[in-house]
């Protein structure tokens, strides 16, 4: 079983409507909140006297029982088959809910499979990690998730080379993406340069770019500018 | 025949004619030691493909696989050019796109995309290693100006009801996603998003021969010189007479000698790209009044194209599509290291002589660069590397293929004509044709709007999206 990858959390969750009603709750919750430098006057009372305080706790935390009342997800950020490879059959339960996030990672998922993946339309991040199957001819099918997908992540794909990466450009939310250990690519470090100027605002993680510099002094530097023979 | 020895003494007494046809019966006979035929074609074959290039042998896959029983058909590749110095096949871009204006077309390169994206399936041979097309799936991007907006539109909505997944970009789209563009002019742009890019067509070619011949496809080094054919004389319903014509041999000629085999067959197909003319007008295509079938040629001759190579540091990025301009000219992308390909078709006026592969470089600083700097002003400063010349088996009718037997020459084939876009069909065409073959009719995609018949009855069916 892959070891679960630590999701990135880069976007703060959407807190659910009706917790905003409590005069923006304790100021540390709603990173956004932070930015508005107005002050109720609920939040000068608390900052001085500690009944107000302890008065608004109260009611946060009747408000937090109730939403954690309704999440059906407790303690449960992933949902994983058991160790007979088989999903539980509460899975069916959620079927309106929108997934997230796909871990996906030594799947043998080919080109037909990921047409499954289009009807995600929220998926925000997708992990493909050593999926055997995976290559350039795959990656052109991954357009779709355009809109929502954030974050993504190749590694260790053996079949995949920069002509697939390219293709990759019509991901303009990504916001993280990881090349790392891909053997089929050409030249690492050019590739994550290319990569980088084609989606100038994501984070590619993948190879240590200082490699190729622990060569010696006497070492001549790699010509990629040859011209193609006919 | 056992082995007698030689024949020497008595000469004086014998006849000498008879004693030389003796020796030369001998010699000829397959167990002499002196007797090595093995670079002569056979001299049975039930199916003879002229030309080697990528749909003569995508025909002979197609037909070895789709054959009822193993080893049914004897098939026999004639090549003049093992090298493949002058084919179209090994000097192509290798591009391959789905936005045509003939539904036709479409589904012949959906069919060869789905070919190429399991080619090692489709082509495995034990113990040798897989093929690597160095597939690159960035699409083609086709440009039109005011006036040809409104086809392109039609034109993608065809292609979206057959099945390619093509995008229409206004030109702020476009620029927006390509800011290396400058879409003065530019009225609208199709994209294609899935199954379109270039590849390598060279292995296409080897990994097809070492498929073919593991199949049992023979080959020869040779060059057809002349088609026998027996005649067939029928009336028609208002008693007209015709003559149906059925080619019964084959004359291979070897390569640098006078030597020619005679191969026996019974089904030719002229897959002679570029020369299919020559090919056709040996079997007697062609030769009557005008305005007759028998009169009407196989209208597909050379026509040369050039391609150049050039670097440019700051051109566009690691994401350019294949760019094909309203002015007809074209270039994509090759590797990391900003090297870009392209060209473009001459106008009538500008055909440069076919008769060799000779590279116009004025033609690039005059009819390509200025366009190529107006697109994308990057490529200004654009410096050329290296350039070469190819032919294109230009269809003068139509400008697209010839597929199917001819309705006189009832055992000849074509599989050519496709100007410019034979490489990207070649695994389709070569299916309908082995399909027509081995069952009588086009079952996958049907081309019966590809037939020779059209030539005479004047049917075009024009393509538009022609580089």
């Amino acid at each position: 079983m892959a070891a679960p990858w630590p999701s990135l959390r880069l976007v703060a969750p959407i807190w659910n409507r009706s917790t905003r009603g409590i005069h923006h709750l304790g100021g540390a919750v709603d990173p956004e909140s932070n930015q508005k430098k107005r002050r109720t006057m609920l939040q000068y009372l608390s900052d001085y006297f500690y009944d107000v305080e302890s008065l608004r706790g109260y009611f946060l935390q009747n408000e937090m029982d109730k939403v954690h009342q309704k999440n059906r997800f407790r303690d449960k950020e992933w949902i994983r088959p058991d160790k007979y490879g088989h999903f539980s059959q509460e899975f069916w339960n959620f079927s309106e809910v929108p997934v997230e996030a796909v871990d996906a990672s030594d799947c043998v998922i080919n080109y037909e499979g990921l047409e499954n993946l289009h009807l995600l339309k929220e998926l925000q991040s997708l992990s493909l990690q050593r999926c055997p199957h995976m290559d350039d001819w795959c990656l052109s099918r991954l357009y779709p998730l355009a809109d929502s997908l954030l974050e993504l992540s190749l590694a260790g794909c053996p079949r995949i080379s920069e002509r697939g990466l390219a293709c990759l450009h019509h991901l303009q939310n990504l916001r993280r993406l990881d090349i790392s250990n891909l053997p089929s690519v050409s030249n690492p470090g050019l590739t994550q340069i290319l990569v980088e100027e084609m989606l100038p605002n994501c984070k590619v993680v993948g190879v240590d770019l200082a490699e190729g510099l622990k060569l010696g002094p006497e070492e001549q530097p790699q010509d990629t500018d040859r011209p193609v023979p006919a | 025949v056992p082995h007698t020895g030689s024949t020497v003494g008595r000469l004086g007494e014998e006849d000498i004619n008879e004693k030389l046809s003796e020796i030369k019966k001998k010699i000829q006979s397959p167990l002499h030691p002196l007797y090595d035929s093995s670079y002569l074609p056979p001299d049975h074959s039930d199916v003879v493909i002229v030309g080697g290039g990528v749909l003569g042998l995508s025909v002979a896959y197609w037909l070895k696989k789709l054959e009822k029983q193993r080893g049914a058909l004897r098939v026999l590749v004639v090549e003049r050019d093992l090298t493949y110095s002058q084919a179209s096949s090994a000097l192509s871009l290798g591009g391959i796109h789905q936005q045509f204006s003939l539904p036709e077309n479409i589904h012949l390169s959906l069919f060869s995309a789905s070919f190429l994206r399991n080619i090692n399936e489709h082509l495995a041979v034990v113990d040798a290693p897989p093929l690597d097309l160095q597939f690159n799936p960035l699409g083609y991007l086709w440009l039109a100006s005011e006036k040809d907006a409104a086809a392109m539109e039609n034109n993608v909505k065809v292609q979206r009801q057959e099945g390619a997944k093509v995008c229409l970009m206004s030109p702020d789209q476009l620029r927006n996603k390509f800011p290396w563009i400058n879409t003065e002019g530019v009225a609208l742009a199709s994209y294609g998003m899935e199954d379109e890019g270039w590849f390598d067509p060279w292995c296409l070619l080897q990994g097809l021969r070492r498929k073919v011949q593991s199949m049992g496809v023979l080959f020869c080094q040779g060059e057809v010189t002349r088609f026998v054919s027996s005649t067939d004389r029928m009336l028609t319903k208002n008693h007209k007479e015709v003559k149906l014509k059925r080619i019964y041999e084959v004359h291979v000629k070897m390569d640098n000698s006078l030597e020619y085999q005679p191969v026996e067959c019974a089904i030719v197909i002229n897959a002679a790209g570029a020369w299919s003319a020559q090919i056709a007008a040996l079997a007697g295509i062609g030769k009557g009044p005008p305005d007759t079938l028998q009169g009407t040629k196989l209208p597909v001759e050379p026509r040369k194209r050039y391609v150049y190579v050039w670097h440019c540091p700051q051109g566009p990025g690691l994401e350019s599509p294949l760019v094909a301009d309203t002015s007809g000219t074209y270039f994509r992308r090759e590797g990391l290291g900003s090297n870009y390909l392209g060209g473009r078709s001459p106008t009538e006026e500008e055909e440069p002589d076919p008769g060799n592969l000779e590279v116009d470089h004025d033609f690039f600083q005059d009819k390509v660069w200025p366009h190529l700097a107006q697109r994308v002003p990057a490529f200004e400063t654009l410096k050329v590397q290296n350039a070469w010349a190819g032919y294109y088996d230009y269809n003068t009718f139509d400008q697209n293929g010839v597929v199917g037997p001819h309705p006189l020459v009832v055992n000849m084939f074509f599989a050519t004509g496709f100007s410019g876009h034979g490489l990207q069909q070649a695994p389709g065409v070569g299916r309908a044709v082995a399909e027509m073959i081995l069952e009588g009719r086009f079952q996958t995609i049907n081309l019966d709007s590809f037939l020779f018949s059209r030539f005479y009855l004047g049917e075009k069916i024009q393509e538009d999206n022609i580089i």
